[in-house]
């Protein structure tokens, strides 16, 4: 007996499930009677949706308003001789990528090489022009040295990367605005000039630049030991939630001119910056202070009695954790900052939906509103989603809900 | 019969010539949570490389007692002054204390989102100002004093539950504090763990550091306890060497409690 004991459980390899595709499809698909009946009803479905929607798309739809009118859409009445700064922008941005990919992501080759070969197709389109096919392919370019880059470096260079992107949206700013007065190299570009994706990108950045750390303030203050700090920040979360974006737009290019001093009237796309980052950042107040809650007493208790004062621990301890379990949120909420930024059309703003909506009322193009409409919809939705990848690839990263 | 042992503690206490070798006096300290009268006038001093431990049912303020000494808690009555530093409300003279004094809590609070030497380097390179070099030599050879240096890359949640609070005793000794608070840094462990953990103390205490230490490990202040307090409702019953503590235990709470926890 004492032999059969001693005998050690063998270590066995975990049971493998191989099916084939039928089996698959049998399992998931067809299990039950009801089961089936779903399956069969979702494919005529699909079949119903989807068939008449790519006639359309292939046949029936006249997408040369997309054509004609697409630098328009892209950047607004942004002066046509200085297109390259948007294109060296999105240059600058194809490199960093490619240089944070190589750092951060490395596996999902299949996923990077996507990318990569996103733009090639539309470089391929006969309406393309040589200028937008050079560009296009400037941008894989750009992309494989950065990557190529990082590839050298490896993880030794990720504050170089992290770095890279603090300085990349202030620098897109000064690109865009230009520095040189008359006729430099880099002519001032008035904001009334900008527009399309280009002002619907640079409201969502500054948006979201701004916002953050006003919300991490407004949200420490809100939990702060003095009284006044505190009812100040809670006055002021609470007056912006209580009202809606269109209304503090409204208030910020209307009756923020009537508290300044008479004669200065700051531009029309400052004053909406303004307004949509006071908004968003009383909203990430509540989701940092969220994450704030949920820091257990103990972390703030080992914190002082390590020595640290209240700041070192707020700063070292305290905010990396409650700012890394409140990613997902703050993502959720620079995607709804991103898709709001469609609002500023109300003060007179033409940036992505503006523009379109400018386009539609040419009288050669009344009558395309699906074609147009279809066409920005999928731009936003481009979008949204690559920045909701980005953040769960931040939090698989970072190990939110593993450490 | 509180009062007694009160004045036993001050006798000892006025015996003292030398102020300099009492390292904590607690005179008379008390503390209100609202109107719950958490600790009702604990006299205590404590020497240089004593180990004292403290002990008592739950709610009987010793945790609160312990968290007074680095001013987590404060006190609202009394004087307590820690090496030569009265606790007031002075944030400096805090401040002070908190380098003086390292605590290890039930629950390790280790910082998750750090790897282990990031744990022990953090308050030693922003509160010390010592170079991140000389900060992680020190806590490399902390981490093998507790006996896991292999672990020094990896994160809290990839430890076991003693490994994390050795990290959590190194991360303390890390600032070489002149005294170790230790609140009941055993009660969140599993059976097996409990040994490795009071071993580094044990070598700790032998090593001439002064500790408090609230547990209700009996084989650990047998071993290395000067004096034991008894704790109860806040205030301390009865105090004294283990031997007189657990051969002759003076009163009836204390011996109720002992033949509560040491008969199994």
């Amino acid at each position: 007996m004492a032999q059969e004991l001693a005998v050690r459980p063998q270590i066995l390899p975990p049971p493998t499930e191989r099916y084939t595709l039928l089996g698959w499809a049998q399992k998931n698909l067809f299990s039950t009677w009801y089961n089936t009946l779903l399956t069969l009803f979702i494919l005529v479905l699909c079949y119903a949706v989807l068939v008449p929607a790519f006639t359309w798309a292939t046949d029936t739809a006249r997408w040369e308003v997309i054509q004609v009118n697409l630098r328009l859409l892209m950047v607004g009445l942004y002066p046509k001789e200085q297109v390259w700064r948007a294109w060296l922008c999105l240059h600058l941005l194809a490199a960093i990528v490619g240089f944070s990919w190589a750092i951060w992501v490395q596996r999902r080759r299949w996923l990077g090489l996507a990318l990569l070969l996103a733009p090639l197709p539309i470089a391929i389109l006969p309406p393309t022009s040589v200028f937008a096919r050079l560009n296009l392919l400037g941008l894989d370019v750009f992309a494989l040295v950065g990557f190529g880059a990082g590839h050298l470096g490896g993880v030794s260079l990720r504050r170089a990367a992290v770095w890279s992107w603090v300085l990349f949206f202030p620098l897109v700013i000064v690109i865009i605005r230009g520095f040189t007065l008359g006729t430099g190299w880099m002519p001032l570009v008035p904001t009334t000039q900008w527009g399309g994706l280009l002002l619907t990108f640079l409201l969502t950045v500054v948006g979201i630049l701004f916002s953050f750390p006003l919300g991490v303030l407004l949200a420490l203050g809100r939990r702060s030991q003095l009284p006044a700090m505190r009812l100040v920040c809670i006055g002021y979360i609470e007056t912006v939630r209580g009202v809606p974006l269109v209304t503090i737009l409204f208030m910020a290019s209307v009756m923020l001119p009537l508290f300044l001093p008479a004669g200065t009237r700051p531009d029309l796309v400052l004053r909406a910056m303004v307004g949509i980052t006071l908004f968003s950042a009383a909203y990430l107040a509540e989701n940092v202070r969220g994450g704030l809650q949920a820091i257990p007493r103990g972390q703030y208790e080992a914190a002082y009695a390590l020595g640290l004062s209240g700041f070192q621990a707020m700063i070292l301890i305290i905010l990396p954790q409650a700012l890394r379990t409140v990613i997902p949120v703050l993502v959720g909420l620079f995607i709804s900052l991103f898709k709001d930024t469609s609002l500023v059309t109300i003060v007179g703003l033409l940036e992505l939906l503006g523009i379109a909506r400018s386009v539609l009322a040419q009288p050669q193009f009344v009558g395309y509103q699906r074609e147009v409409f279809i066409f920005i919809s999928l731009i936003y939705w481009a979008f949204s989603y690559f920045m909701s990848y980005l953040s769960q690839r931040l939090e698989v990263s970072l190990g939110v809900g593993q450490r | 019969m509180t009062h007694k042992i009160d004045d036993f503690v001050m006798e000892k206490a006025m015996g003292e010539p030398i102020e300099n070798d009492r390292i904590i006096i607690c005179r008379d300290v008390h503390k209100w949570y609202g109107n719950f009268h958490a600790l009702r006038g604990i006299t205590m001093d404590v020497k240089r490389g004593e180990v004292i431990v403290i002990f008592g049912p739950s709610g009987s303020g010793k945790s609160t007692f312990i968290r007074t000494l680095n001013r987590l808690e404060e006190h609202q009555r009394g004087q307590i002054i820690i090496d030569g530093i009265e606790l007031t409300h002075d944030v400096r003279n805090i401040e002070r204390v908190r380098m003086e004094t390292g605590m290890v809590f039930q629950s390790f609070n280790l910082f998750p989102h750090l790897t282990v030497i990031q744990n022990i380097t953090l308050a030693p390179i922003w509160v010390r100002k010592w170079n991140k070099k000389k900060a992680e030599e020190i806590a490399i050879q902390l981490l093998e004093r507790v006996g896991i240096p292999e672990q020094a890359n990896k994160f809290p949640g990839q430890l076991s539950g003693g490994q994390q609070q050795r990290v959590a005793i190194a991360r303390a000794l890390a600032m070489q504090p002149k005294i170790m608070l230790f609140d009941e840094p055993t009660s969140a462990l599993d059976p097996e763990m409990i040994k490795e953990v009071l071993d580094v103390m044990v070598e700790l205490a032998r090593s001439g550091m002064t500790m408090v230490v609230i547990t209700h490990e009996m084989g650990f202040a047998k071993a290395v306890a000067h004096r034991m307090f008894f704790f109860d409702e806040g205030v301390i019953v009865e105090g004294g060497t283990p031997d007189d503590i657990f051969k002759a235990p003076k009163e009836d709470r204390t011996k109720l409690f002992l033949s509560q926890i040491l008969t199994h």
